[in-house]
């Protein structure tokens, strides 16, 4: 039981303790009595001091609010302002890093890639510069290991919508995918077949039949063999091909190489064709400096699924290159 | 102990000759209070041979911690000639012919092993022998103390002028003796920052405002707790500020070597007059010499107490007095709890040195140093390390190939620039390319001297090879040059069989 009783009222002088001669405060809780003692004078002297310290602070420091009536708040004798300090520390920071982003950008733009790649300060630089670019812009939607989620393209892999090339990604980052608000946007639109009423939902389960076919995930279907075929036909190959290998000048996605943005599960491939999928990236070179994009570039094509340019994957020794996989058999 | 009860009045004179010291312990049961101010403590000076022990001490070890910073030793071209160097910004540690990387701080932690079992070592042995003489707190105390004594004089002199108004004598004293405090204090975190960097650079750096801020912060925070805790902290730091007097008590046993009043001899205690008897009496005669020069303000006859720091001053203070009223020295020395009760009870005395705790301790510092000694013997000077990725675990392509990307990163200790060659141990299916490698020499690794280096490497295995969930890869670096090789474990992910 707690109980708290109130032994010195007013006047009376503190019950003192016998043991250390202090006085009590009066209060006892379960035949304890609570000692007077005063505060630790380390303490008290701290305690001054971060009052001195704050009389110091107020003077040199911006720290009140202006009164009503007036704008902004006291800006002290230092003049200090964090923004300022802020806007110093990335120019500098900028400046420090200039010569490194200056010598990429020159050999990308001489070299593309492989100019980077061969040169192994470049390379570490470039890689640790697009990794930390990457993070703090794309892997949100791309996933930290840029492994992708549905809807948001996996930039690991060899399977590219539109242009896997170092230059090609480049132009992806700065113009974005249908990223309206800039003309030279990549752009492709495949039409809402069930939404916009185009097609009934038995047509687009006959047409999914089809294209699941084609890919050789199910077996022939009645209803795709006869109904799937001939809308296909009608409708899709004019993008995707009449086999469904797409074509990436225009971006449509190769239907037949197991690589599904959207889910491979059939109600996936039923909603693509119902809601006709509208992916949007932003435009990046209205957000990060041209030379942001090309480390940027550089990264996720040596995350491994970049393409090399016809001209040099020609030119690659067929022993370290072999066949659509650009890794090489190489170092046995 | 019976002995020590009902002890007679103090006199002034304890015998002929000899004074009784005014001087109260300061942790007497009577006073111990629980909101006990800080009792200013008046040690005085003793002479004797463990004073004049602490003396080469302390100029050893001051002289070492002042001095070592400005010894060179030659590493080649390129790397820093200081002997002792802490290097933060280049993540080395340089020890003499010693050079350790963060990927080492093992080692560190063997030292401080070590170190520890010395220091149970030496406390079985001889009790606080690490206290009173070698620990810093006590070493820059004793100069402290010694510095007081020179402008304020010794303990009588000093109390006086405690007591004193404010004179102008009284003024430069003490303001002499807290400049003198003060750079002492400013010396000794002066010489601590001449670890971190090249010492006769940063010294010429710190006077000319050149030096990095963390120095100018770290000589300011040394200076000011050598300051403290040695001018005006002092004993308060050993007895309740420093945990390792709790645990050094304990780590000593009955035949442990310490600082011990022999009960036996000393009682019963009393004044002494000139020409009495010493028959039937202890030899102890109460002067209080013991009391007045321990720094610690303790009495040692109250037997072993938390305070002691085992600096054995008292040994010399009574010493001093023993000779003086003709008693055979040694009423105050290292002796063992077990003898003292030997001799009360008639029985003959032994020191017994090999006792198991001591044989234990033994044995695990020569099987620690002789590990790490073994260790650094058969350091190498190349490294491999390999990280997979996670963030996807594993890549299927198009055409079914599945891809793992590894990061390998290669140490290279040696002095000089080194091209290696990387291959692997696996299913000869396993491809490997290495990103930034040229298609003239695929699997050429080059790595500068004195670094660590990351490589970019990828390994695929067709489709018709993914049959299992996972591979064990083994990735081996060779230096073509001198035939050295260091290899890493792995393992290759397929997702094969569900995950
Ligand atoms: S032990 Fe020695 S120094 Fe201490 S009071 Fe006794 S005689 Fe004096
Ligand atoms: S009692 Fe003796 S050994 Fe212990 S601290 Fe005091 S002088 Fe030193």
């Amino acid at each position: 039981m707690t109980k708290e009783t109130d032994k010195s009222p007013a006047g009376e002088k503190p019950e003192v303790d016998a043991y250390s001669g202090v006085d009590t405060t009066g209060h006892e809780w379960d035949g304890i009595k609570e000692l007077d003692n005063p505060l630790p004078r380390w303490w008290l002297w701290i305690f001054y001091a971060t009052i001195a310290w704050a009389v110091v602070y107020m003077i040199f420091m911006p720290a009140l609010p202006a009164p009503p009536g007036f704008d902004g708040h006291t800006r002290g004798l230092r003049n200090h302002s964090e923004r300022a300090n802020v806007t110093e520390a990335l120019a500098e920071l900028q400046a420090s890093r200039g010569p490194m982003f200056a010598r990429l950008q020159q050999a990308a733009a001489d070299g593309g890639i492989e100019a980077i790649e061969r040169d192994p300060e470049l390379l570490n630089f470039a890689l640790a510069a697009g990794e930390s670019a990457f993070g703090d812009n794309c892997a949100t939607c791309h996933g930290a290991g840029a492994q992708g989620f549905i809807g948001y393209p996996n930039l690991n892999d060899d399977v590219w919508i539109w242009d896997g090339t170092f230059e090609g990604i480049q132009y992806t980052l700065h113009k974005g995918i249908r990223w309206e608000q800039n003309p030279d946007t990549r752009f492709s639109q495949m039409p809402a077949y069930g939404q916009d009423g185009l097609l009934s939902r038995e047509e687009i389960a006959a047409v999914a039949d089809h294209v699941m076919t084609l890919a050789g995930m199910i077996e022939p279907t009645e209803a795709g063999r006869t109904v799937g075929t001939e809308i296909f036909n009608q409708q899709c190959s004019t993008c995707h091909g009449a086999d469904g290998t797409g074509d990436r000048t225009i971006g449509a996605p190769n239907l037949v190489d197991r690589d599904w943005l959207y889910g491979s599960e059939p109600e996936n491939i039923r909603a693509s064709i119902y809601r006709g999928p509208y992916g949007v990236m932003p435009a990046w070179e209205e957000r990060l400096d041209e030379e942001v994009i090309t480390a940027l570039a550089a990264y996720v094509f040596l995350l491994g699924g970049g393409e090399r340019e016809a001209f040099t994957e020609a030119a690659l020794d067929p022993a370290i290159s072999g066949g659509a996989d650009t890794d090489g058999a190489a170092g046995r | 102990m019976e002995l020590i009860k009902n002890r007679p009045a103090p006199k002034a004179k304890a015998a002929d000759g000899v004074a009784v010291h005014d001087a109260e312990p300061v942790n007497s049961p009577e006073r111990r209070e629980l909101y006990h101010k800080r009792e200013p403590i008046y040690p005085k000076l003793v002479h004797g041979k463990f004073r004049s022990a602490k003396w080469i001490f302390m100029i050893l070890a001051l002289g070492v911690y002042y001095l070592l910073p400005f010894v060179r030793w030659d590493r080649g071209p390129g790397a820093p000639d200081q002997a002792v160097l802490v290097d933060f910004a280049n993540a080395r540690f340089y020890f003499f012919f010693i050079e350790l990387w963060p990927q080492e701080v093992f080692y560190i932690t063997g030292l401080l092993i070590l170190a520890a079992l010395l220091l149970f070592l030496v406390t079985a042995l001889f009790g606080r022998v690490w206290c009173g003489y070698a620990c810093p707190q006590t070493v820059w105390t004793d100069l402290f103390i010694a510095v007081e004594r020179l402008f304020e004089g010794d303990r009588n002199k000093r109390m006086r002028l405690d007591k004193q108004p404010w004179s102008f004598d009284k003024a430069w004293r003490k303001i002499s003796k807290h400049a003198v405090w003060l750079v002492i204090a400013a010396a000794t975190g002066g010489a601590w920052i001449l670890y971190f960097h090249d010492a006769f650079a940063v010294l010429e750096n710190f006077f000319t405002g050149q030096a990095a801020l963390t120095s100018y912060l770290f000589f300011a925070i040394l200076t000011f707790t050598t300051y403290t805790l040695a001018g005006t902290m002092r004993e308060q730091v050993c007895t309740y500020m420093c945990p390792w007097p709790r645990i050094q008590a304990g780590l000593t046993d009955q035949q442990s070597l310490n600082v011990m009043y022999r009960v036996d001899r000393g009682e019963p205690r009393g004044a002494h007059k000139k020409g009495e008897s010493w028959e039937g009496r202890g030899d102890c005669i109460d002067c209080k010499a013991c009391v007045a020069a321990c720094p610690m303000g303790i009495d040692i006859r109250e037997g072993a107490q938390l305070e002691c720091i085992g600096c054995a001053l008292c040994i010399d203070a009574c010493d001093e007095i023993m000779v003086k009223v003709n008693r055979p020295k040694g009423l105050i020395a290292y002796d063992t709890d077990l003898n003292i009760e030997r001799r009360m009870k008639g029985e003959k005395t032994q020191f017994n040195l090999l006792r198991p705790r001591v044989i234990l301790y033994a044995a695990l510092i020569a099987a620690v140093s002789g590990l790490m000694l073994f260790g650094l013997i058969n350091r190498s000077e190349l490294e491999l390390n390999s990280y997979r990725d996670r963030n996807p675990n594993f890549v299927t392509l198009s055409d079914g190939t599945v891809r793992n990307g590894y990061t390998l990163t290669v140490l290279n200790k040696a002095g000089e620039p080194r091209t290696l060659d990387v291959s692997l141990q696996t299913d000869p299916m396993m491809r490997m390319r290495v990103i930034g490698a040229t298609e003239a020499a695929p699997t050429r690794l080059a790595v500068p001297a004195d670094t660590t280096q990351d490589f970019r490497i990828f390994l695929s295995l067709p489709p018709e090879a993914v049959d299992r969930a996972s591979e064990d890869v083994t990735f081996v670096v060779t230096d073509p040059a001198t035939g050295e090789t260091a290899r890493t474990e792995a393992v290759f992910i397929t997702g094969e069989g569900g995950r």
